[in-house]
């Protein structure tokens, strides 16, 4: 089975996050739950489908992964540019997906 | 410009208000997403991949100064300190928050803005043709009637559900800059025969994934018939657009299922019962709303003649930004300038919030406090006296905005493609970065000529690259990018949809084909003046696939 990890949007800000092991939305793909079994992948599910009720997040979905050095990679270009953000240097100060907070840090 | 009256003002502040109360109510969880979706899209409030997205609807794409520098305070205090300038004279941005969008929108509205019909199946902002009200080839402004299409169009019980979105774009000039042919309904304003004021229209063009080129179902329609023909038209398209196939829901497919003749008869029909009825424009009204639109007084700067002689001279760099980013105005001692938005190896449409600041600041002070933006995602100053280009010159290049290329073959459209957009298959910017440094040195553009690139990350287009004289389609194959090439396209008032020319080309590859292509054409053309555009038309698609396939190859689309 292709690894699986859930993303989505958080509902406040729309910024994409993944689901860690903690049951946490967190902004960085690396940090996520891997399910690697079909069990694993259904508790993703009802997990995702708890917090798009809860009203925490919007658009959730399981996206294939596979692990390539220790690191995290989706299998979709998309789900790589949600992960790493835009592939281009767009403004000043900011570089893919990071924000006020993590350039300010 | 126009300015809003009391009922605009009430209208938009109620519906800020309206949307800043949905908005806590789904912050809240008392609404849901499904219920919410809808109502933050009739806000222009969309989600993308990495963030939320906020298009800011631009009428007709003029803006004054003032607005322009909302744009820029939204930038920098609500978002990451830039806009984007779209194919449909809008702005986007990349990164607001859910939470703060009700704030933006009433900044917006404080500047009598809003983003209203920026998303959803009813009529969108109306486009016009960016030089309107000060080209030389003009027979009238055609933004008075973009505003009166405007104002019946905002939140008609009628049009705001239709089959799919509806976008209406008018020209009041013999040279097409509004691209009306590949438009829902394409409005030409010229003079009859007698010398009255009226409209060829044109309906049933569009691009996405079945581009069509629009059929003129009037030749001359009396100005004040507009809004009574236009109902006619979105009455027969309401009544039997499809419904039931989202990607044949356009109403160029119902043009073309129909026929153009037969579609015309029922539209006339509809229109016989429309004609004398409260749609009829009063003369009055008319005039009233075209006053809003009445040239400044400009007055006669003759000097600037000599002047721009003597800079231009004394300045090779001016000289050549002069040459190709300034054109002549109906007064003679101006001129309207482009404000290039693609810098090279830059983002095509992107604007930081200092240079939206600077271009208010160079408007107020040389511009009449007028501003556009072009389909072609560029800036416009529409009056400039030829005695104060030295000065904006100067000052746009402190903004890093004199970029001389305007309608060469860095002057690129580009969607925002996969780096933003949650609907692209493949990235558009990094695309038209490279081309755009490829061939940056400005002794190769000239050389070149006139050369229109469109590059769009997905089938519907909004990179217009089926009317690019070069198209990109960015599709995905097998998880990875690859972009098909179309040729021969054009927007203007000799529309054609490009052909495409053979199998696509994977990124790293696309640059090397777009440079065959270009070389292939400096080979073949008659002389320095037949554009690209031209040849292309006078020898057809083959030297083409033969340079770049092979001679023989059969190339497969």
């Amino acid at each position: 089975m292709v690894d699986k990890v859930l993303t989505a949007n958080r509902l406040a800000d729309g910024i994409s996050v993944w689901l860690d092991a903690s049951g946490n939305w967190v902004e960085s793909l690396q940090d996520a739950f891997v399910a690697r079994h079909a069990e694993a992948v259904a508790a993703l599910e009802a997990t995702g489908k708890r917090s798009f009720d809860e009203n925490k997040v919007v658009d959730v979905n399981v996206i294939d992964v596979e692990e390539v050095d220790g690191t995290l990679r989706p299998l979709r270009m998309r789900e790589r540019i949600r992960a790493e953000g835009p592939s281009i240097p767009y403004a000043p100060g900011y570089h893919g997906l990071a924000g006020p907070k993590n350039v300010a840090a | 410009m126009y300015r809003y009256d009391e009922f605009d003002h009430a209208f938009v502040s109620a519906r800020v208000e309206q949307f800043r109360d949905q908005v806590q109510r789904r912050l809240s969880g008392e609404l849901a997403e499904d219920a919410f979706k809808p109502l933050r899209l009739m806000n222009g409030v969309y989600l993308q991949l990495h963030a939320y997205m906020l298009r800011v609807a631009i009428p007709y794409g003029t803006l004054s100064s003032r607005q322009m520098r909302m744009l820029a305070h939204i930038a920098r205090k609500y978002d990451r300190g830039y806009g984007h300038f779209t194919t449909r004279q809008n702005i986007q941005y990349n990164w607001p928050r859910l939470s703060d969008t009700p704030d933006i929108l009433s900044d917006l509205a404080s500047v009598e803005m809003h983003a209203l019909q920026t998303s959803g199946n009813c009529i969108r902002n109306v486009t016009a043709d960016h030089f309107a009200g000060a080209a030389a080839d003009e027979v009238a402004d055609p933004r008075p009637y973009a505003e009166i299409l405007r104002q019946w169009s905002s939140v008609h019980p009628e049009f705001s559900f239709l089959p799919r979105k509806f976008k209406i774009a008018v020209t009041g000039a013999e040279r097409d800059r509004a691209a009306i042919q590949v438009h829902d309904i394409g409005l030409h304003l010229k003079k009859d025969e007698n010398g009255k004021l009226a409209f060829a229209v044109y309906v049933g063009g569009g691009q996405g994934r079945t581009p069509m080129i629009a059929k003129k179902i009037r030749d001359f329609l009396p100005e004040e018939d507009l809004l009574s023909y236009t109902t006619a038209i979105m009455r027969v398209y309401n009544l039997y657009g499809r419904r039931d196939n989202k990607y044949k829901a356009r109403i160029k497919i119902l043009v073309h299922e129909t026929g153009a003749e037969e579609l015309a008869r029922q539209v006339e029909a509809e229109f016989a019962n429309l004609k004398d009825t409260e749609l009829k424009l009063p003369d009055a009204d008319i005039q009233a709303i075209a006053a809003y639109f009445a040239p400044a007084a400009l007055p006669n700067r003759p000097e600037g003649w000599g002047n721009l002689a003597r800079w231009k001279k004394a300045d090779p760099e001016f000289a050549r930004w002069v040459h190709q980013n300034v054109q002549p105005h109906k007064h003679p001692d101006y001129g309207m300038v482009t404000i290039s938005l693609k810098p090279i190896g830059g983002i095509p449409g992107d604007a930081s919030h200092e240079q939206m600041d600077a271009v208010a600041d160079i408007a107020d002070e040389y511009a009449f406090d007028e501003i556009r933006v072009s389909h072609e995602q560029n800036l416009i100053l529409p009056h400039v006296a030829l005695a104060d280009l030295e000065p904006v010159y100067r000052a746009l290049v402190a903004a890093g905005l004199a970029t001389a290329n305007a309608g060469l073959i860095t002057d690129i459209i580009a969607c925002p493609g996969l780096d933003y957009c949650a609907l692209a298959n493949a990235r558009s910017i990094p695309v038209a970065q490279e081309i755009s440094s490829r061939f940056g040195s400005p002794e190769r553009q000239a050389e070149i000529g006139e050369l229109k690139i469109k590059i769009s990350g997905c089938i519907n287009a909004c990179g217009h690259h089926h009317v690019g004289h070069i198209g990109l389609l960015g599709v995905e194959k097998k998880g990875e990018e690859l972009y098909q090439i179309t040729l021969g396209g054009s927007g203007d008032e000799n529309t054609s949809i490009g052909e495409i020319i053979g199998r696509g080309f994977e990124p790293e590859k696309v640059t090397d084909a777009v440079e065959t292509i270009v070389n292939t054409y400096l080979g073949l053309r008659r002389e320095k003046s037949e554009t690209f555009l031209e040849a292309y038309r006078r020898v057809g698609p083959q030297p083409f696939k033969d340079a770049l396939y092979g001679g023989g190859a059969q190339a497969a689309a």
